[in-house]
């Protein structure tokens, strides 16, 4: 640590200050993605290859995590086996004692790669899907073929015996199709589905109008979700992520900033959730110049939201903010101009009306196209 | 639970001892569920080859308990655990 106090040291003073440590850690290892999906929530400027933290800088960063108490590591990205040292890094999370998840496209894994995957200890994989047939997913994938590769890769996985997760992100051009994903987690013999309606952060703010789904379509979701929880009881999980902007309360993001969670982007810098780089006001520290925990318990952008102290009216004063926390800052930020204002879904929100009343216009733009990811140059 | 079931903590599941905050989780995917001293001492009887009625007969002579009181609280406890499909039984 740079003023030479120790990781125990850090711990102290920051449960004397009640800053829990963080459970989990998401590590973006590359922005690169054969993918181009319109729903896209990293950022608009992404990170360049030749920034990406090295092997070396990765594996000291696990270990900093541990020892700062993080259990749960997610490897994303981008597409995290666009890196070639994913088998190394998998290798060197379990060796530091981290229950090692990786979030993937299926893109990038062959079969052979798999075999080393599951060798190294790979603990849980969750494979994207875009669509139930090649033609919707590979339309919204932008990537020809990617469904078909994506079949393959589940297959290998359920011989692999690494539990899979299948994520199922739903919009209004694929809400149709949520009881044939949900068929097709039980087909690949999946413990759990997350059924995620899009939300709108990065690169996806601009594909409001082509993505948003009707509030019918919303309430859709929700009632086939909790039928298939009924179902499915002890055969197949279903987390669920409803649609935010149709939503009268805001979501309980990060579980509160800077309190369980934390990011570690492509390039080293650390963010208290993954879209905290919209908010202008804040500025990041690197692994590359700073330990973890430090950065944890110190930075200042892992302390410019956490607790109560920061908050505005109609928050400060409201029975549901110890629930909520106010909603998502960076949402804050993108629909009211302040990461500090309640976040715009609320219904206390003065801003909410007005909210539900473009997301009514934007789900009913059927003129809308797709704008796809762009890539980093 | 019946006494002959054999519950299995599967692949993609494990007890790790959290030294930071002093405890024993159990770490399953998307999950970290905290474990009192009860939970972790059924977790730790659970080899994929002992029975249940096996597991409760030991804790019960271990902790100098009735076997019928243990049976059902960790009956219940692993029950739990599958319906969130953390455990299974062989």
């Amino acid at each position: 640590m740079m003023d030479g106090s120790t990781v125990t040291d850090l711990h102290a003073e920051g449960r004397a200050r009640g800053i829990p440590a963080p459970i989990a850690m998401l590590a973006e290892l590359t922005h690169r993605c054969p993918l181009s999906c319109p729903y896209c929530s990293n950022p608009v400027e992404l990170a360049r290859k030749e920034r990406e933290l090295s092997t070396e800088d990765w594996i000291r960063v696990f270990h900093e995590a541990a020892e700062l108490g993080v259990l749960q590591l997610h490897l994303s990205g981008g597409e995290p086996a666009s890196r070639r040292d994913l088998v190394e890094l998998v290798k060197a999370a379990r060796e530091a004692g981290l229950y090692t998840n990786l979030i993937t496209s299926g893109i990038g894994l062959s079969e052979r790669r798999m075999a080393e995957l599951d060798e190294a200890g790979l603990d849980h994989i969750q494979l994207s899907l875009q669509g139930t047939d090649a033609e919707m997913a590979d339309n919204i994938g932008g990537y020809k073929g990617g469904f078909k590769r994506k079949m393959m890769v589940a297959e290998w996985i359920k011989a692999s015996g690494i539990p899979l997760t299948l994520n199922a992100v739903v919009h209004r051009r694929n809400l149709h199709q949520l009881p044939r994903a949900i068929e097709m987690a039980l087909e690949m013999e999946a413990r759990r589905i997350e059924v995620a309606i899009v939300q709108f952060h990065g690169w996806a703010m601009q594909n409001r109008d082509a993505l948003m789904p009707t509030k019918e379509q919303a309430q859709e979701a929700s009632r086939i979700v909790a039928e298939a929880r009924a179902a499915l009881k002890g055969r197949l999980v279903l987390d669920y992520v409803p649609a935010d902007y149709h939503s009268d309360y805001p979501k309980r993001c990060m579980g509160g900033w800077g309190s369980s969670g934390l990011n570690v982007a492509p390039d080293g810098e650390v963010l208290p959730c993954h879209a905290a780089q919209t908010i202008p006001s804040l500025s990041f520290d690197n692994v590359r110049d700073r330990g973890l925990a430090d950065i944890w318990y110190n930075g200042s952008a892992f302390n410019a939201y956490r607790g109560y102290e920061w908050m505005q009216e109609p928050c400060r004063s409201c029975e549901r903010k110890t629930k909520d926390f106010g909603g998502c800052r960076c949402q804050a930020m993108a629909l009211a101009g302040d990461p500090a204002a309640t976040d715009p879904v609320c219904i206390k929100s003065p801003l909410h009306g007005e909210l539900q009343k473009r997301a009514e216009a934007f789900s009913g733009n059927d003129a809308a196209e797709l704008i796809y990811r762009g890539q980093p140059a | 639970m019946s006494p002959e079931d054999i519950p299995v903590i599967p692949r993609g599941v494990r007890l790790h001892e959290d030294r930071v905050r002093g405890s024993w989780v159990l770490l399953a995917p998307e999950r970290a569920i905290r474990l009192d001293p009860i939970g972790h001492a059924i977790l730790s009887e659970i080899d994929g080859s002992r029975s249940f009625g096996a597991i409760t007969a030991g804790l019960a002579a271990k902790y100098n308990a009735p076997e019928e009181q243990i049976a059902k609280d960790a009956g219940e406890f692993i029950e739990g655990l599958m319906n969130r499909r953390i455990l299974e039984v062989a």
